[in-house]
């Protein structure tokens, strides 16, 4: 178990470096001037010839694409993530404070797409078939075709504008004032975990009705057990094996999501961060956005392949 | 176990002759969701190619002396902060849709299957190399991969398609390794080899032959993913802008005048969700009548 | 009064392709503490009339269409499938082993959470008591160091051991009836014979009635007292083991014999398989179903309805031809 982990840890180090060479090596294709990547456009008008070509042998430019990066990744472990020329300021800092109100989103959106897509996957299978069976899966169907920041903007217009029982846009610290920030979070948190809560609900149905054919069901009924111990002990715990092998899948849909999400919300997020930087090519910003993302996509991914064992016993970790 | 397999196949060997077509054709014209999802789909096809003659109005006309109309008989939906017809606007936001969903698929498919193939036929590092690659791509977010793509290519439809498809080749990469892989097990492929086949005749004529249904499949049930993810890049303004008519960012422009024009924003997303769903139906339904066994993997 | 009877069973599947007349019109009984077995080729409805006395059978597609089943005075069939009457009945009353011994246990229970389960839900044991009896119980079918291995998963089983892991979790509640479908089909013939006589052994001793279903007459032979040949979704025949055995009457029990190994024949004695293949039970015609593969069919056979079953000298035949000639 403890190799297991150690290896997909090296793995894990492995993905993150090429993902993080792969978008430097996309950036470097920047039409113009490499320097942009560590200076605004006004700031290198500002700035002399000879300060320019002094800045870039600083910099390393002159030399190949993998020195440079390297030498990205080196500054990276000594905690230095470079410099932001669009907020002026630290990119590790930058980052340190949006983060946690992404993740905080997250998370809510990850446990309640779980929790309510899983259940009405459940709902749909058992009663195959029934009216709770075509709703529930009219409702997953609509709910991955939804375009988040539409809704957003639908909600906020209901919601928000017409009724003026939520506010509209914004985040506050749940460690400042809960209430507000609930309130504030509600809306948002409903766009980002939609997507996610449909594929679960379609996920779990079509593994549920899978796994009630079998014969082991068939015992269960057997033995004279209620439907609901065995849909809950028996079905559900091996239903779940599919879905949870694209619960790792779904952080990197909410992390997309996110994007639009703090766009429509006003939410001072990573999502913003790495879009603001995109547009205002502020790259050591987006660089190292797309090393933290990877991180946390990469590190849930690894805890799933763990919460495997735990309900399948017949993995085995070597 | 392997009795009651027996028994099926004699049991499918005997019933009734029903030609593969004719399965086919009963489970996937026999819902109504994906009945609904193909006439949606002819729909917007067609309207796409008869614009000039539906649209009522030219949708790049700007007319200020019309600005931010409420719908009436004269603009069914209204008119946008330029005045331009939103209904025309709409009706010539289906051909990039199209195009992008269509062009996207392509070429990540395309570039998909051949790394998959690659990886999955001629296996040990060449796989390792290639499906790494494609592991640390599956380690970020499809649509900020595109964003930051489309940032460095600039935005237009072009572009956009080249960044959307570069995001979406490790979605056809994977399944397409994981075909190869089962495929190439099979004895007729171990007995190609030994008779001398070359390896380029035999993936091109045995295993992308082969694993062709599941593409396809997968190929529909991408689509509509590929257009939610347009219209999302659209409205954060990198995508198409106008004057060019895209649903993403007409949302987006009408996010300004939310309470006093909700049309703006209103119409161009139920667009979006309609072809979106009837992509999906279709899709599912594809896979449902073509191979049933499919579901826990696509 | 029998234990169990069951009167003109008919369980139907509605399948894509046409009604599937898997069970139809199938009657037999089982007194207490003894043994019988039901034999028949595969695919003729043993599993599906099994399967319909405990209600069983998914539906759709399946349905049981007409029948009784009376166990201890009541039938079985008035109940609602899933309701709390038939609960009590299956697994504490009559208990079921299942012929495909891999796929019967659930693979990510242990073995003790799936004994146990039944020990707290029929016998009201506390989790202490249900491992203490688990243990006795799988001490019981033969598994060695079971204090460890009770709590081992399924796939850490062998299929004969996963079968008697099945046997000790149909006897757990000491049912008055076991039904045995096919539980040996799926070992080696040396785990086979010991399966069978484990099972004598328990049911002797826990004064069950069992039902051995097969689909291989010899099998059936040492243990079973009376004996039902079923085919194609009927009874065709029924009577005692020896009877059965020594004047069977049925051309269909008589072809089935022919491919059994006896000790009491001279050796050298050829085993043949009955010619033909079992009906497909879609679209039967009324004639008998044994027709085409019979090789004593007389006209009337061509020209009747399947002939109800008759009393011949203490066994039961459907069937018009007297084979004894
Ligand atoms: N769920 C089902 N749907 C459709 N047909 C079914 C279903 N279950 C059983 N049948 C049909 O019912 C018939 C009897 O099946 P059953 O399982 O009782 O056979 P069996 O005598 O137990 O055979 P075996 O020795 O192989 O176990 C078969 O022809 C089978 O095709
Ligand atoms: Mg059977």
């Amino acid at each position: 178990m403890i190799t297991y982990i150690i290896k997909r840890l090296i793995q894990a180090v492995f993905i993150l470096l090429l993902l993080t060479f792969i978008v430097y090596g996309v950036m470097r294709f920047v039409p113009g001037d490499p320097l942009l990547m560590y200076l605004g456009a006004t700031d290198i008008q500002a700035l002399s010839p000879e300060a320019l070509d002094q800045a870039r042998q600083e910099l390393g430019l002159d030399q190949g694409i993998l020195v440079q990066y390297f030498k990205w990744l080196g500054n990276v472990f000594q905690g230095d993530w470079g410099k932001s020329f669009h907020f002026k300021a630290d990119v590790l800092l930058l980052i340190s404070q949006r983060m946690p109100v992404t993740i905080y989103l997250g998370v809510l959106a990850f446990f309640f797409s779980s929790t309510i897509g899983i259940s009405l996957g459940i709902i749909a299978a058992v009663r195959r078939g029934k009216w709770a069976d075509t709703v529930a899966t009219l409702a997953a169907n609509t709910a991955i075709t939804i375009p988040i920041f539409w809704l957003g903007i639908i909600m906020i217009l209901i919601f928000g504008v017409s009724l003026g029982w939520l506010p509209i846009a914004g985040f506050t610290s749940p460690f400042d004032d809960f209430w507000l920030s609930t309130k504030k979070l509600i809306m948002p948190v409903i766009c980002l975990m939609i997507g996610s809560m449909g594929s679960n609900a379609r996920l779990t149905r079509t593994s549920m009705l899978e796994v009630i054919r079998q014969d082991y069901i068939r015992t269960a009924w057997s033995k004279g057990l209620k439907e609901r111990v065995i849909i809950l002990k028996h079905a559900l715990k091996n239903s779940l094996i599919p879905v949870i092998t694209v619960m790792g899948l779904q952080v990197r849909f909410i992390f997309g999501g996110a994007v639009l999400i703090e766009q429509v919300f006003a939410i001072p997020g990573m999502g913003r961060l790495l879009v603001d930087a995109t547009f205002g090519k502020d790259y050591m910003v987006v660089q190292g956005c797309v090393l933290v993302i990877g991180i946390i996509v990469v590190l849930t991914n690894l805890i799933v392949d763990i919460s495997y064992g735990w309900l399948d016993p017949r993995v085995r970790y070597d | 176990m392997k009795q009651r397999r027996k028994r099926q196949e004699k049991f499918m060997e005997e019933r009734p002759p029903m030609s593969g077509w004719r399965r086919f054709a009963r489970v996937f014209f026999g819902r109504k969701v994906v009945l609904f999802g193909l006439i949606v789909l002819a729909l917007y096809v067609l309207i796409a190619i008869f614009a000039d003659l539906i649209a009522p109005y030219d949708y790049k006309q700007i007319n200020l002396q019309q600005v931010l109309a409420q719908p009436s008989g004269e603009h069914l939906l209204g008119t946008d902060t330029a005045g331009r017809d939103v209904l025309s606007r709409l009706i010539y936001g289906i051909r990039p849709t199209l195009i992008v969903g269509s062009a996207t698929i392509l070429i990540a498919a395309v570039c998909g299957t051949i790394l998959g193939l690659i990886a999955g036929y001629f296996g040990g590092w060449i796989q390792t190399i290639i499906m790494r690659c494609i592991d640390a791509l599956m380690g970020f977010p499809m649509l900020l991969l595109a964003l930051v793509i489309a940032a460095v290519l600039g935005g237009g439809m072009k572009n956009i398609i080249i960044a959307l498809g570069v995001a979406s080749i490790p979605t056809f990469a994977r399944v397409m390794c994981a075909q190869t892989l089962i495929i190439k097990e099979n004895d007729y492929i171990i007995a190609g080899r030994s008779l001398g086949f070359t390896n380029w005749h035999l993936m091109w004529n045995h295993i992308v032959p082969n694993a062709f249904p599941p593409l396809v499949i997968l190929a529909t049930m991408n689509i509509g993913m590929v257009i939610l993810m347009e219209a999302g890049l659209s409205f954060l303004g990198i995508g198409i802008q106008a004057p060019d008519a895209a649903w993403g960012s007409m949302v987006s422009a009408g996010y300004n005048r939310l309470t006093s024009n909700p049309m703006l924003s209103v119409a161009p997303g139920i667009a979006i969700m309609l072809i979106v769903f009837s992509l999906n139906m279709v899709g599912d339904g594809l896979r449902d009548a073509v191979d049933p066994r499919l579901r826990g993997t696509l | 009064m029998a234990l169990l009877t069951v009167e003109n069973l008919k369980t139907y599947f509605h399948t894509d392709f046409g009604l599937v007349k898997a069970v139809d019109g199938v009657s037999y009984e089982i007194n207490e503490k003894e043994i019988i077995g039901i034999v028949g080729e595969s695919g003729c409805g043993k599993s599906v009339s099994q399967l319909s006395t405990l209600q069983l059978i998914t539906s759709p597609p399946g349905q049981i269409v007409d029948g009784k089943v009376i166990f201890e005075g009541r039938d079985l069939l008035q109940f609602s499938a899933n309701g709390s009457e038939m609960r009590s009945i299956r697994g504490g009353q009559i208990a079921i082993i299942f012929q495909e011994p891999m796929t019967s246990l659930n693979p990510t229970l242990s073995v003790f959470q799936q004994i146990g389960e039944m020990l707290e839900l029929h016998l009201k044991m506390d989790k202490e008591m249900q491992r203490k009896h688990s243990i006795e119980l799988l001490k019981q079918v033969g598994i060695p160091d079971a204090e460890r291995r009770i709590d081992d998963y399924p796939h850490q089983f062998s299929g004969g051991m996963r079968q008697r892991v099945m046997i000790a979790m149909a006897l757990s509640c000491n049912p008055k009836i076991l039904i045995a479908d096919e539980p040996t089909t799926a070992v080696d013939v040396t785990t086979q014979a010991q399966l069978l006589a484990l099972m004598q052994n328990l049911v002797n001793q826990y004064n069950t009635s069992l039902i051995i279903v097969t689909h291989n007459l010899g099998v059936v032979a040492r243990y079973a007292e009376r004996i039902y040949v079923m085919y194609a979704g009927r009874i065709v025949e029924s009577g005692t083991c020896d009877d059965i055995f020594n004047q069977p009457k049925h051309p269909y029990t008589i072809g089935l014999l022919k491919c059994v190994p006896r000790l009491d024949e001279a050796e050298g004695t050829k085993l043949v398989p009955i010619e033909g293949l079992p009906p497909n039970l879609i679209n039967m015609p009324s004639t008998c179903a044994f027709l085409p593969r019979c090789p004593y069919s007389i006209d009337k056979c061509r020209e009747e309805v399947w002939p109800p079953l008759k009393r011949v000298n203490g066994q039961y035949v459907s069937c018009y031809v007297d084979t004894r000639r």
